[in-house]
């Protein structure tokens, strides 16, 4: 790449000969940019909680609520006998009460290979944080929300989401992520889907083919 | 330096595509049909959001503002990028990124003949620079993973849309082309039969090959982020599995802050697919140990984006975020679909981006392929204003041809040259308005003037027009001006 230094200076030089000479910095100019947009949601948590219920099924999600101190493990355990799954990933430190017994547990430690990971059935994680009006979870991925091949591979994914993840508006849901670091990110807003065909809506190309999302109260 | 969009140095003007397109009655249907749907779900998702207009306001400030200070946030973003173990590239245009890539698929791939696959996510700033023949004729096989672009792909065909790149296809002519290239022996024509032979597939690919490339829709100069919007997975895919990745991002995509993102992931997906988000958004920063690539390389691309800083109302160009909704708006697009374009970027986008990327030597039929009706600019989520940029760039074209000597002789130029002067001198004016009145005569068909000959022709072809009255308004001013002064005798 012995050129791209000489492309660099370049192209920067070009930028700075094209530009109008700027009479701030660009931290003052920044500032000035208007964000009159609504930055926070209005709703109580009741009715947040019910649009994003709304929303996660509009985009065909399965969802379950559990009360607080509720049995997640059997919530767990329903969503996979749906199908008849038993092959469930965790990641690392997934809380292990969360975790039916009498399946065939993958743990991601020592990390899966890409054979196992394919050939599990489902996944079990929770997200960093929701957001009610897209109906979007966002997933932080490390040792407690994995590794994003995890989330990715198996045909099931199950998102364990505490009431107190959730906000309602976009803004809300990058201001809690702020500042937590430079671990990789993915936001997930239903099951993999297509429309690339005469505008249909297809379910499940790549990505795991179903989502549900099991909400803990507050 | 060689700019080069898409093939636009070879395709055929505006007019001469678009009147093929128009008698390709599937193509048209197709095209209507898709841009119908689309149109309707962005109306019901933009009329959920109250702040729809400050939204846009903000993202339209946010490109704005980061165009004016671009070498400070693309130095930003080169440090962060590296800081969390990226490798920066800057490519003054196509040959230049071209090679990059191919230099560094070598490095990891080795160059043994007919060996070396890549797997690819949607990105137009490939087609722009045509990666994929590039990296071909040095012997290494792109796969496109992109439903829609792998229909292109196989189909040895062009995209004919930002977004939807296969939308002139129906799924008869998909199912077609699936079972000649993946050598299927049946396959059933509904939509989720292709969409599930498609996964099968790639998934094998997904699974096996060791290097992957994608476009971003941001990079984020605070943090050295780089974010890619899909829907399918197989983004995620491309970006996970892989043992390298490349990512090429036009410079223009570079964002200020992380925080800018909640402004376009709102504005981009109820833009361009009219959903409230689209299913998948990944965010990655370098390499991360034990999760997805370890080796991780941006390639910069300038390919002609630094020329349209110069002119505020060329650079607002550049603050595009490649949603196509002004494409779906577009009554011209609607009717001729994307291929008339010549250019990969097709629509009004696409009418302004390409033949300003080429300093206007290429597509200078474009900017006239438009009706100027502004719906565009109404859809627009950073609030390009596509009709002013059109007529702004007609007017280059027009400058630029009066300066050459066929273009100066032009009937064209005569003609507008004689009406200037017409138009400025009020008695000349008013006798070529008397003797038009009488010139038409033979031209009357009925109460219209029919098909005009010669160059005028152009105007009569489609439309009606009206023929100047025997009494023009200067004369009835002057009678009735007369009439009163004698009422007052």
């Amino acid at each position: 790449m012995s050129e791209s230094g000489t492309a660099r200076a370049e192209i920067l030089r070009r930028i700075r000969t094209k530009l109008p000479p700027q009479t701030e910095s660009a931290a003052a100019s920044y500032a000035r940019v208007p964000r009159e947009y609504t930055q926070c949601g209005s709703l109580d948590h009741e009715a947040m909680i019910d649009l994003l219920i709304d929303r996660l099924v509009d985009y065909d999600s399965d969802v379950l609520r559990v009360p607080k101190g509720g049995d997640v493990s059997g919530a767990v355990a329903g969503l996979l006998a749906k199908k008849g799954e038993t092959r469930l990933i965790v990641p690392p430190q997934v809380d292990p009460a969360w975790v039916p017994a009498g399946l065939d547990l993958l743990p991601d430690t020592p990390p899966l290979k890409t054979d196992a990971i394919e050939g599990a059935q489902a996944v079990l994680t929770p997200c960093e944080v929701a957001v009610a009006s897209t109906g979007t979870i966002i997933l932080k991925h490390g040792p407690v929300q994995g590794r994003r091949v995890l989330t990715l591979l198996p045909d099931h994914h199950i998102c364990i989401v505490r009431e107190d993840q959730v906000v309602e508006s976009v803004p809300e849901a990058f201001a809690r992520l702020t500042g937590t670091g430079d671990a990789p990110l993915t936001t997930i807003s239903g099951p993999s889907a297509t429309a690339d065909i005469e505008m249909t809506r297809i379910r499940g190309v790549h990505g795991p083919r179903r989502l549900s999302v099991i909400l803990i109260g507050l | 330096m060689s700019v080069r969009v898409g093939k636009t140095a070879t395709a055929p003007a505006f007019p001469v595509a678009a009147k093929k397109a128009m008698q390709d009655d599937q193509l048209r249907r197709n095209v209507h049909h898709a841009t119908s749907v689309i149109r309707g779900k962005r109306e019901l998702r933009v009329a959920e959001m109250p702040d729809w207009q400050r939204l846009r306001d903000a993202g339209h400030a946010i490109k704005d503002h980061t165009l004016l200070y671009l070498d400070h946030y693309l130095e930003m973003f080169e440090r962060n990028c590296e800081r969390a173990g990226g490798k920066v590239h800057w490519a003054r245009d196509a040959d230049e990124a071209n090679a990059i890539a191919i230099q560094l698929i070598q490095r990891y791939g080795g160059t043994e003949a007919g060996g070396i696959e890549a797997i690819k996510v949607k990105t137009m700033t490939s087609d722009e620079v045509q990666m994929n023949p590039a990296l071909e004729a040095a012997g290494i096989h792109p796969y496109e993973t992109d439903l829609a672009d792998m229909i292109v792909q196989m189909g040895e065909d062009q995209p004919s849309h930002i977004v939807v790149p296969a939308l002139h296809k129906n799924r008869h002519q998909i199912r077609e082309i699936f079972i000649k290239k993946m050598e299927l022996d049946s396959l059933g024509d509904q939509p989720a039969d292709l969409a599930d032979a498609a996964r099968v597939y790639l998934r094998e690919k997904f699974l096996r090959v060791k290097i992957g490339i994608s476009g971003a829709n941001y990079a984020i100069a605070e943090t050295g982020a780089v974010c890619v919007v899909e829907s399918e997975g197989n983004g995620r895919m491309c970006l996970t599995m892989p043992d390298v990745l490349i990512t090429l991002i036009g410079i223009e995509k570079v964002i200020p802050t992380f925080r800018d993102l909640d402004t376009f992931l709102q504005l981009l997906p109820r833009s361009a697919t009219g959903e409230r988000m689209n299913p998948y958004n990944s965010l990655w920063t370098g390499v991360h140990p034990g999760d997805g690539p370890q080796a991780f390389h941006v390639i910069l691309l300038d390919n002609g984006r630094t020329e349209l800083l110069e002119n505020e109302r060329e650079r607002e160009t550049l603050d595009c975020i490649r949603c196509g909704a002004c494409l779906n708006a577009c009554p011209v697009y609607r009717e001729t679909g994307g291929h008339a374009y010549g250019s990969i970027y097709s629509g009004p986008i696409g009418a302004i981006l390409s033949p300003q990327l080429q300093s206007m030597e290429h597509s200078r039929s474009l900017p006239y392929a438009s009706s100027l009706c502004g719906a565009c600019y109404e859809v627009c989520p950073v609030k390009i204003n596509i009709p002013e940029t059109l007529i702004h760039l007609r007017g280059r074209v027009v400058r630029e041809n009066q300066e050459t000597f066929l273009g100066s002789i032009a009937p064209e130029n005569l003609g507008m040259q004689l009406a200037a002067h017409l138009f400025t001198h009020p008695d000349e004016y008013e006798m070529a308005q008397s003797l038009a009145a009488i010139g038409q005569k033979p031209l009357m068909r009925g109460d219209l003037i029919g098909p005009l000959p010669g160059l005028l022709g152009g105007w009569t072809k489609f439309r009606d027009l009206a023929p100047i009255p025997s009494q023009s308004f200067r004369d009835w001013w002057k009678s009735r001006e007369k009439q009163q002064h004698k009422e007052a005798r």
